[in-house]
């Protein structure tokens, strides 16, 4: 049943590039700033002469000093060192939703009545940036089934910490906020469903799984009490399982007067299919960075969307976008507002790329993302169980959405080669390296790869012959895996040191000093 | 009639029917519907989402997006002397040019082996970042300028495991919505605001002396401050936080670091801000990247809630690699009640921008840099003190931006903005509700790109508009 | 400069099991499991084992016992050995054991190998304590004792990783020892018998998305704040036994008893090494809590080395006072099966069963199963 592909005979750009503070020179110049007019030297003065005595900067910063193509040429270099979604299969990235980022919306992006906006503009003259926002808030309010956005947070965290945020405002303004002090969540949701809600305070219960892999739900009911705050949730989890008794879990927490939040990291097999808010849900969140295309850029910077219904918009961040008649504007006024989780009013030109996605498609090509990531993901489930040492964790014979953890367990205590080894190996074939898990890794031997929806058929047939084919070596010469990388980026790194804050070299200065010890 | 074309989608390859058929079949399954089976039937959503009739053809798309953007006025075609947090500055285009390479902007989570370029890069934006704002270690970027200071004042919280911090009146009231929603229910039990002086808008050290106790966890200063001013009290205070034993944190703009003292030459613990104007687009307020610095001290490492990069060796042969060190409650300093933030997705793409310029234009360009902006600045405020009826209201020197007062005009800022509007400017923040003290006033902010034209240009706009 | 390893091979462990026989200490049991048709197990496991370290034969220089206690089992393998000391021709005995532990150790060894089952776990223990890192290699029947890999190949595995230097340390985990009369007789009654040093896994994957797992004796210290502020003023604290539980006593700054109940009553320590009786008394007409953690390998939370908070004493008490506490490192090597508890008394045992919350860290529970 298994597509074969040809494994690519590739090998990555090795170019061995130095340290850009290593490449200075004296004098060069990468970029010259324009000198002050004489009338304004003339009337001002000297500089220095501005600065108090004692805050004038005595000691040059140590920056290297390179001329312009040295420094474009080093940074070429570099980003051809990096396997973004551009370049690489990256099918192994799960629970990022790695998709294609259409380059129309880069070319948007770079128009100056994007690029060149203050977030302090008159609100007459950033008419269109708050349409599109509005308008971007009209579609998740649709695709949510909630009834106000805010896009305020840079991140799925920072969303979870909003939502977090909000749950204790709420809870505050009954009188309750002392009493709620506990926040339930579950073993494969997200790591910010837990950390966040501590962050904020709140005293978090994890519930474990049950032996087919859902939330428990007695559990559920054996941590819930007058003092829970609120239940934060993924579903569908990493696993890749719709938990089936998450209309009782949204209504059990209810009865005891707690809110419920979805953590929508996982939306992308279910947009258009199921929506947070006929759950039950009173908050969820979308990361517009991962199911909306906004590229990643590295780490960011990206959008979690929070979505919110009725009963909690009073207490969402300022300023809300609204519109009275056809004018649009910033709402400030919001007196039971939690205040802001960060400055301005969010990352504008992330909102910008998901406008222009969902415009794109509509709805039902929404739908066809969502059919084609969960084909997509049941596809490769066929391919990869048939690769010797893989299997899956919980759920037998249910069917997955778009993601799935497998563990690689019994090759492990086949051969010895574990799942960090076969990451490591699989750049060899120029595929990016994979998710393992979030922690803990209650999963032994981990991955979870995330064929959505701009992957192909011809991605997926690669990505799958090559974990076949890494299984193979492990269990014929695993030594290869082990050792690997052999055509990758960099050579084996001496990780020892990541253990230890102590004996890590977080910055060139420090790096300098350590090698001059070393002689 | 002529058919309507049937619709093949190009970013989702599998969608042409006989690759959604073939993918079916092998997958032993009829219809996509029986892979959703496990999602209760009560809970599908059975209608078609209400969207807007969707734009297939790129050329439509860009066509309808580019003219909802019209409908935008940006700072490139209005001369714009707004501030207050986001800043216009010249962004050179080879840092564009690097940030739009396909593999940095689409990467995300690859390992240090797969993405061995995008780890040197935070490397090398760690390694100048700290040395330009006279610290030692930093993490992966954060949010933005707010959310760092919130931070910053949480770790003086958990490292001397005092509940209180003090935090100057002059800081913008939007940040303080941040920073308080940061610390409430926190390891933080009261901000006590220090009051400023108010002829030179300074940190006024006896209140400083008056609010210090044995509660406070640390003192926060911002350099220059919201409202322009350089502050030169920094060593003061420093030594007073430090005698009581809590520690001093600086919330700074970098870009102003090529001429004034980094806060580490002044007794700083912990340095925050937002490096934005260090090559990175206004975006709306998108722009934003914050970052928390402190000194090589294990205690405060151990407190940053970040993702770290170290640079290691190999381990056989010549050359380098790195590591990713995660934060973790490895320590235990970490194990303190309270002791809780997260980490995850921020605002790495602008740390790659701010890597790239701070290479382009190197010590001297940071220098250069510094010193056109100040000269333009008070080249500014130096021609809007000549108009009648408008006062400067804090004599103290400032960097790019300063304060404007209006009153003697007898017309609000709004009015006076509102006019320069139809001149194509957009004027200074206006100030008036957030500092009702300080009356009509509004902050102006100069950058290296206002000609002498330009700043004449305004001038002559206050003029006409007070008249 | 190669790193010094040592190996013990009991030969008899395990020989009972195939052949329905719970054990084999004592001759007596010994001769009859021969008759019946017990093969040795230990030297297979072992050679199991040292398959993982095929590589380093440059790197290692083991010490090991004459004959079929480790000399026999390392003589096919390429790795340089040192036999230590002399045995007795014929049945190898517990004081072989334990004197080939001291002596090994006595030579420097980085880590102890060895190849049995609880009792020869109590046999290294006394010899030599927490002295130098040991791990089984699983070969015995009772294996309560949480000082095993999980099977020869991962010990050897876990050995290799250790001797590599690669990302490993070490933790304690418990020795217990079952009554073997009480054993063989349907009956199970297991002492908690002391804590070796074990490597610890502790591969760090960094998260990219969270923070990596804690280190284990940050998080216990982490629980052990996090039950010292909650404790409340008047109110009973007996401390079971355990490593999780010591921190405990450590943060309140009070001496502890390892392998016993502590008792403690406004942050003062009440009673040490409490038996049942003195338990009761205590805890009468006072409120009282009990802090428990799982003992041993088997994830026991009452009836496996705590037996002094007997079912009187947690029916006295009640499971709503009942603190339990774990890091989630040791949840998790449950591998999904419950707790267990085994107090003797039905009742008490259906009174505990069901969920419980588990301190894990600071304002950190984790809700699990517990079955008798």
């Amino acid at each position: 049943m298994s597509e074969e592909t040809r494994l690519r005979n590739y090998h990555a750009q090795v170019w061995d590039e130095p340290l850009l503070m290593d490449k200075s020179v004296k004098g060069q110049r990468g970029i010259l700033v324009p000198e002050a007019e004489k009338e304004v030297r003339d009337a001002v003065g000297e500089a220095k002469a501005l600065i108090p005595s004692n805050m004038r900067r005595e000691q040059s910063p140590d920056l290297p000093e390179m001329a312009q193509p040295q420094v474009l040429r080093h940074f070429t270099r570099l980003s051809q060192m990096t396997m973004g979604n551009d370049v690489s299969n990256d099918i192994g990235v799960g629970t990022c939703t790695m998709k294609y980022s259409p380059k129309v919306n880069e070319a948007l992006c770079g128009m100056p009545q994007m690029a060149d906006l203050h977030p302090y503009q008159d609100e007459s003259t950033v008419q269109g940036m708050l349409e599109i926002m509005y308008k971007t808030r009209d579609f998740l309010r649709e695709i949510s089934g909630m009834d106000e956005i805010c896009f305020q947070p840079t991140s799925g965290g920072q969303a979870v910490y909003t939502a977090s945020s909000i749950v204790r405002a709420y809870h505050q303004a009954k009188g309750e906020g002392d009493k709620r002090d506990q926040v339930i969540t579950t073993m494969f949701s997200h790591p910010v469903d837990a950390a966040c809600p501590a962050t904020v305070g709140y005293e978090v219960i994890t519930l474990m799984p049950d032996k087919d892999g859902y939330p428990d739900f007695e559990a559920l009911k054996a941590a819930l009490s007058e003092r829970t705050a609120a239940l934060f949730i993924t579903n569908p989890e990493d696993i890749g399982l719709y938990n089936p008794r998450i209309e009782e879990f949204v209504k059990l927490v209810h009865s005891v007067g707690g809110l419920c939040f979805t953590d929508q990291a996982n939306a992308n097999g279910v947009l258009g299919k199921a929506r947070a808010a006929d759950v039950g849900f009173d908050m969820c969140h979308f990361n517009l960075h991962k199911t909306f295309s906004s590229p990643h850029g590295g780490m960011g910077p990206g959008c979690g969307a929070l979505a919110v219904k009725e009963h909690l918009a009073k207490f969402l961040p300022v300023p809300v976008v609204t519109k009275e008649g056809k004018r649009y504007g910033l709402d400030y006024d919001r007196p039971d507002s939690i205040g802001k989780v960060r400055d301005f009013c969010g990352n504008a030109q992330v909102i910008l790329r998901t406008y222009a996605w969902i415009m794109s498609l509509g709805a039902k090509g929404l739908n066809e993302v969502a059919e084609i990531a969960v084909l997509n993901n049941n596809y490769l489930e066929r391919l990869l169980l048939a690769v010797p040492g893989v299997t899956e964790s919980y759920g037998e014979g249910k069917v997955r959405l778009d993601q799935i953890r497998y563990s690689w367990e019994k090759m492990t205590a086949d051969t010895g080669v574990t799942s960090e080894d076969v990451e490591r190996r699989m750049t060899d074939f120029g595929i990016q390296a994979y998710w393992l898990s979030h922690h803990p890794h209650v999963i032994p031997e981990p991955f979870t790869p995330e064929p959505s929806d701009s992957h192909s058929k011809e991605d997926i047939d690669e990505w799958a012959t090559v974990m076949k084919q890494i299984s193979k070596e492990a269990y014929e010469e695993p030594e290869k895996v082990k050792s690997a990388p052999h055509r990758g980026i960099t050579r084996a790194v001496d990780e020892s040191a990541m253990l230890l804050h102590e004996e890590c070299i977080f910055t060139y200065k420090k790096y300098k000093k350590v090698k001059a010890e070393e002689k | 009639m002529a058919k309507k074309r049937s619709v093949v989608y190009p970013y989702i390859p599998n969608s042409v029917a006989a690759t959604r058929s073939e993918m079916l079949e092998k997958t032993g399954v009829k219809d996509v519907e029986e892979l959703y089976v496990g999602i209760p039937k009560k809970l599908r959503f059975k209608r078609p989402l209400k969207l807007p009739k969707p734009l297939h053809s790129e050329l439509e798309l860009k066509r309808h997006v580019s003219g909802i953007l019209g409908k935008n006025k940006s700072c490139e075609e209005h001369l714009s002397f707004l501030g207050a947090g986001c800043y216009q500055h010249h962004v050179p285009s080879v840092v564009d040019t690097v940030i739009n390479r396909g593999e940095f902007l689409t990467a995300y989570s690859g390992s240090n082996y797969s993405d061995m370029g995008r780890f040197q890069v935070m490397f090398e934006y760690v390694s100048m970042l700290t040395d330009l704002v006279g610290m030692e270690v930093a993490g992966f970027p954060m949010y933005d300028g707010s959310s760092s200071g919130g931070t910053a004042l949480r770790i003086c919280a958990r490292v001397t495991g005092r509940p209180e911090v003090l935090v100057p009146e002059t800081v913008s009231p939007l940040r303080m919505k941040v920073i308080e929603n940061y610390c409430r229910n926190s390891e933080i039990k009261a901000i006590h605001r220090v009051s400023c002086h108010p002829d030179t808008g300074l940190i006024d050290l006896r209140d400083v002396k008056a609010k210090l106790t044995a509660n406070t966890a640390g003192v926060y200063l911002e350099n220059p401050s919201y409202l322009g001013m350089i502050e030169t009290q920094g060593r003061e205070v420093a030594d007073l936080a430090h005698e009581n034993g809590s520690l001093f944190a600086v919330g700074v703009n970098p870009m102003s670091l090529g001429v004034l003292a980094p806060p580490g030459d002044y007794g700083a613990d912990i340095v925050s801000g937002d490096t934005q104007p260090l090559g990175v687009h206004m975006n709306y307020g998108g722009g934003a990247c914050g970052f928390v610095a402190v000194r090589d001290v294990e205690e405060h490492i151990a407190e940053l809630p970040a993702l770290m990069t170290s640079i290691a060796d190999l381990e056989e042969g010549e050359g380098f690699g790195f590591t990713l060190f995660a934060w973790a409650e490895r320590l235990s300093y970490a194990a303190r009640e309270n002791a809780k933030e997260y980490t995850g997705t921020a605002t790495a793409l602008w740390s790659t921008a701010n890597a790239v310029y701070l290479a382009l234009m190197g010590p001297q360009g940071m220098k250069d840099i510094g010193e056109t902006i100040l000269q333009k600045s008070h080249y500014a405020k130096k021609l809007l003190a000549e108009i009648p009826d408008l006062k400067m209201p804090f004599p103290s020197t400032h960097f790019n931006e300063f304060v404007v007062n209006f009153d003697g005009t007898g017309k609000t800022v709004s009015q006076i903005n509102a006019a320069l509007l139809k001149r194509k400017i957009f004027g200074g923040k206006d100030l008036s509700e957030e500092f009702p003290r300080l009356g009509q006033c509004a902050l102006y902010c100069v950058s290296e790109i206002h000609t002498a034209k330009d700043l004449k240009k305004l001038a002559r706009a206050l003029k006409e508009v007070i008249a | 400069m190669k790193r010094k390893v040592g190996l013990i091979v009991n030969p008899i462990a395990g020989m009972g099991g195939k052949v329905g026989l719970k054990g084999t200490d004592g001759p007596e049991i010994l001769k009859k499991a021969i008759l019946i048709g017990a093969t040795p197990e230990s030297p297979r496991r072992a050679i199991r084992a040292l398959e993982r370290l095929a590589g380093l034969e440059d790197a290692l220089h083991f010490f090991t016992c004459p004959g079929a206690m480790g000399e026999s089992e390392l003589a096919p393998s390429g790795f340089d050995h040192t036999v230590i000391g002399s045995i007795a021709p014929g049945d190898t005995t517990a004081e072989d054991t334990e004197r080939a532990a001291r002596e090994i150790r006595e030579a420097g060894v980085e880590l102890l190998l060895f190849v049995g089952g609880d009792g020869t776990a109590r046999n290294i223990y006394n010899a030599v304590g927490d002295q130098v890192p040991v791990l089984g290699i699983p070969a015995g029947v009772k294996m309560h004792s949480a000082v095993f890999g999980t099977t020869p190949r991962n010990a050897g595995e876990l050995a290799k990783l250790f001797l590599q230097g690669k990302a490993v340390g070490t933790r304690e985990a418990e020795v217990m020892d079952i009554d073997e009369d009480a054993f063989r007789d349907q009956r199970v009654s297991a002492r908690l018998y002391g804590y070796l040093r074990i490597p610890f896994e502790r591969r760090l994957v960094q998260s990219v998305k969270a923070g990596a797992a804690g280190q284990e004796d940050t998080v216990v210290r982490a629980i052990a704040l996090d039950v010292v502020s909650n404790m409340e003023p008047d109110c009973i604290y007996a401390i079971g036994p355990g490593t999780t539980t010591r921190e405990v006593m450590r943060v309140l700054d009070l001496p502890n008893t390892l392998l016993g109940v502590d008792v403690v009553l406004n942050k003062s320590l009440v009673a040490s090494d409490a038996n049942e009786a003195e338990l009761l008394e205590v805890i009468e007409g006072k409120p009282a809590r009990i802090v428990v953690t799982i003992i041993g390998g088997q994830g026991y939370l009452f009836g496996r080395g705590n037996q002094q908070i007997s079912d009187r004493v947690i029916e006295r008490v009640g499971r709503d006072n009942i603190i339990v506490i774990a890091t989630r490192a040791k949840l998790f090597a449950l591998n999904g099966e419950p707790m267990l508890v085994d107090t003797g008394n039905e009742t008490v045992n259906e009174m505990l069963s069901g969920y419980v919350k588990v301190t894990t860290g600071v304002k950190e529970k984790l809700v699990y199963k517990v079955c008798s």
